[in-house]
């Protein structure tokens, strides 16, 4: 396993990065915040995306992708994450299309996935059902009625959930909640009878919606992979997405690095550049060193996505290794991003707290970094 | 390609049928070869294996075959690691030649220098020292007052040294002197190599909180060492200091690798992993039952791996040629991990982790002990954790440097 990337990766990342610089800095993010944009992303940006490939980035080609992997796709995410620019990728793309790869069947596959690649359908995911990321634990329940299922429950922090045109929900068919047996998964139209969804307005502008289902009847066709057994697709659907937002998270987190070293050799303060002082240059070359490892666990865990030896547990282990870092050194570096500008950090003015309000939702997304050190423990048997 | 699978091919063979039972075993550290001129094999194996390796020049595989050396290409050298890797070879040689001197000789000295010194450290015949530190000249390396004057063709050196890893066992030293004293301290430095039989010459080990230790204190007492000893240019030495610096952080930098399989090297042994030493001595079956500790060893061990992928990228872009200003950095994490290491070994141990000696305590339980306290070592040798930060702050980031903006005004 190569950690260093190949050409084509580093033109990739080359023109991701000029694209989010031009096409969608963080002045874009600010806008959609002021306008209250419904949609939550900018609609002309994501098409622009969509002709550079970016959705069936990771699709299989036969799907109508591209198949240049996932260590590509995570490339395009670091660079949204340097300008903040949100999109579809990581609710339709990260989780849904990938969802769909593992759990769907070929029908369903080639149905929907040329539709996600070419981004003419957006798919939503819903999964967590409280405050705290925790995929077995599904109360919601699906009953089955003569060919029908009858969905009840509620989901939570369901990301771009009010205006996916589909939604793929977890709910029990069987079990307790906690129990990883019992567990479905279905394809949902988002205009369905009985399903309700109310958007939240988060801390970092985005999109995100909790969905209420009062008795959502639906045809058994619905049903993707089989009856009961949905959590292991779940799981490897939600470890690719975990570590796509840790890409999405290492370049914000590089991207709030750059601006404080910057910052330090610019401002002044008793006569001197504030960067001479060794208690603010030993803090900077501690976040360096934190940052050197965030690189590293990213890589490998992209690596480990396209490594067609590794096992489900490899990805399990990679994905919580590089979710618990990001997520620690995130917090602390948006933290410091904030602390190191003064006063001008703390107004809504300057960009840097965008930095601090989107890596809380990100650290709390599919997992924080305890949630990643328990799952990682457990994964080595301890 | 098809070259570099011959070479493959060929390898394999040459160490199916060379590298002898006993030397596929995991090192005991009794039986760590240092060489030199006392050289001792606990295991006859031992020797054979060194004098078969020194044979192919694979001790130092890269190093140019004119010299003794290997001469392999990166790529080879790498095919050798994974095939020593996959019989589980042991180290053939350990020493401060191959891992400090030899790069910088290679680089900076004489010709006849490099045919004096490189054939001999690859055969594992002269085992080196490091005179660097003194009492007086810790961080402040350049400080450094042993004094070197020439009277004729030989320099005449007198001061101390200090810390000074195996001086007692080492044949030759290479040292930093002073050779000007009227210019700023870095430009008044020499690098000088002689031989520790030389006339005025001893050391004295130091004891450590860790207990005995390789550390000793070095004295010259009007030492000659023939001028032809000087490697490099005269007054010129901090500049070659400083590139064996960038090798020794990378050598200890691997301390913050886990060996092997565990946390600690080992295989079965109940302190080989730290989740393993932790329910062993909680009387845990299947679950570490204190929350607050697995959580710190979890987030240790994913620490731990980050930061051995991040060395293997390190080693992959310098190869490629790309930036490589890292070494203070790995230098820096690696120690902090292993500090981390020894402290959570500690906790997962409880009092037996605690022992200094006796028959209460397993031998491992006491090794363990003396690594943890050895361990508060590694931020301080090869230059502190705070060095590192420093050089980190104003090498890599750019800061400005206080010292200099000082002395503007």
């Amino acid at each position: 396993m190569a950690m260093v990337l190949s050409e084509d990766q580093q033109l990739l990342r080359d023109s991701a990065r000029s694209f989010c610089q031009d096409n969608a800095p963080i002045s874009v993010m600010r806008r959609l915040r002021d306008e209250k944009s419904e949609l939550g992303y900018d609609e002309a940006i994501w098409q622009q995306m969509i002709e550079l490939g970016w959705p069936g980035m990771a699709i299989a080609e036969k799907y109508g992708g591209f198949e240049f992997g996932y260590t590509g796709l995570g490339l395009v995410l670091e660079e949204t994450g340097r300008t903040l620019a949100s999109s579809p990728l990581i609710a339709s793309v990260l989780l849904g299309a990938s969802l769909l790869s593992e759990a769907g069947s070929e029908e369903q596959k080639s149905g929907l996935l040329p539709q996600v690649a070419s981004g003419k359908l957006r798919l939503a995911v819903g999964v967590d059902e409280g405050p705290h990321h925790n995929p077995s634990r599904v109360a919601c329940t699906a009953m089955k009625q003569g060919a029908e299922y009858v969905l009840t429950g509620a989901k939570s922090f369901v990301l771009d959930g009010h205006i996916a045109d589909k939604l793929i929900v977890a709910a029990r068919t069987s079990g307790e909640p906690g129990s990883e047996n019992g567990i479905s998964l279905f394809l949902l139209e988002a205009g369905c009878q009985g399903l309700q969804i109310q958007r939240t307005q988060m801390v970092d502008s985005r999109n995100a919606a909790n969905l209420v289902l009062d008795q959502v009847r639906i045809s058994e066709d619905s049903l993707l992979g089989s009856e009961g057994a949905g959590f292991a697709a779940l799981d490897a659907a939600l470890d690719i997405a975990r570590i796509g937002v840790a890409s999405e998270m290492l370049g914000s987190v590089q991207e709030v690095f750059q601006r404080i070293v910057e910052y330090l050799k610019q401002r002044e303060q008793f006569g001197v550049q504030i960067g001479a002082f060794q208690a603010l240059q030993h803090r900077a070359a501690e976040m360096y060193s934190e940052i050197e490892l965030c690189k590293s666990a990213v890589l490998g865990a992209l690596r480990c996505l396209d490594d067609p030896s590794a096992t489900a547990k490899d990805r399990a282990r990679m994905a919580s290794l590089a979710k618990a870092k990001l997520s620690e050194v995130s917090e602390r570096v948006s933290n410091e991003g904030i602390q190191m500008h003064g006063g001008i950090g703390m107004t809504d003015e300057f960009d840097i707290g965008f930095f601090l309000k989107r890596a809380r939702v990100a650290q709390q997304f599919l997992g924080d970094a305890s949630f990643h050190r328990d799952r990682y423990a457990t994964l080595h048997n301890f | 390609m098809l070259a570099l699978e011959q070479f493959r091919d060929s390898t394999r063979a040459w160490l199916e049928e060379n590298c002898p039972p006993s030397m596929r075993t995991p090192m005991v550290p009794e039986e760590i070869v240092w060489g030199g001129r006392n050289a001792v094999f606990t295991n006859p194996e031992s020797k054979l294996w060194l004098d078969r390796m020194a044979e192919k020049g694979w001790t130092c595989p890269t190093w140019p075959a004119e010299y003794g050396g290997g001469g392999l290409s990166s790529e080879e050298a790498k095919i050798l690691a994974e095939e020593l890797a996959r019989i589980n070879a042991r180290i053939a040689l350990t020493s401060f030649g191959i891992s400090m001197l030899g790069p910088v000789l290679l680089e900076y000295g004489t010709h006849e220098q490099k045919m004096e010194h490189i054939p001999k450290i690859i055969r594992g015949e002269i085992r080196w020292c490091q005179g660097y530190s003194e009492p007086g000249s810790g961080s402040d390396l350049a400080s450094l007052g042993t004094k070197a004057i020439l009277e004729g063709d030989e320099y005449v050196v007198n001061g101390s040294k200090v810390w000074t890893s195996y001086a007692d066992k080492a044949d030759w030293i290479f040292c930093l002197v002073r050779t000007d004293f009227e210019v700023p301290k870095h430009s008044g430095i020499s690098f000088l190599l002689f031989d520790m039989k030389s006339e005025g010459v001893s050391t004295k080990p130091i004891q450590l909180i860790s207990g005995s230790s390789p550390f000793c204190e070095t004295f010259f007492d009007n030492v000659r060492v023939p001028a032809a000893n000087l490697m490099g240019r005269l007054n010129e030495g901090w500049s070659i200091a400083k590139r064996l610096l960038q090798h020794e952080r990378t050598m200890i930098s691997g301390f913050g690798l886990a060996s092997g399989q565990g946390d600690r090297g080992g295989t079965t042994s109940t302190t080989a992993s730290l989740e393993g030493a932790a329910m062993h001595y909680r009387g845990d079956k299947d679950r570490l039952t204190d929350p607050a500790l697995r959580d710190q060893i979890a987030q240790f061990k994913i620490d731990s791996e980050a930061f051995a992928l991040t060395s293997q990228r390190s080693s992959e872009e310098s190869r490629q040629g790309g930036p490589n200003a890292t070494s203070s950095m790995l230098k820096y994490y690696g120690c902090e991990l292993n500090k981390r290491r020894y402290e959570l070994f500690l906790k997962a141990m409880g009092s037996q982790g605690l022992g200094w000696e006796g028959d209460e305590f397993e031998a491992e339980e006491l090794q363990v002990t003396r690594e943890w306290l050895r361990s508060k070592a590694n931020s301080i040798e090869g230059g502190t954790a705070e060095v590192q930060l420093n050089i980190v702050a104003k090498r890599v980031l750019g800061l400005p440097d206080m010292l200099s903006l000082a002395s503007k005004k």
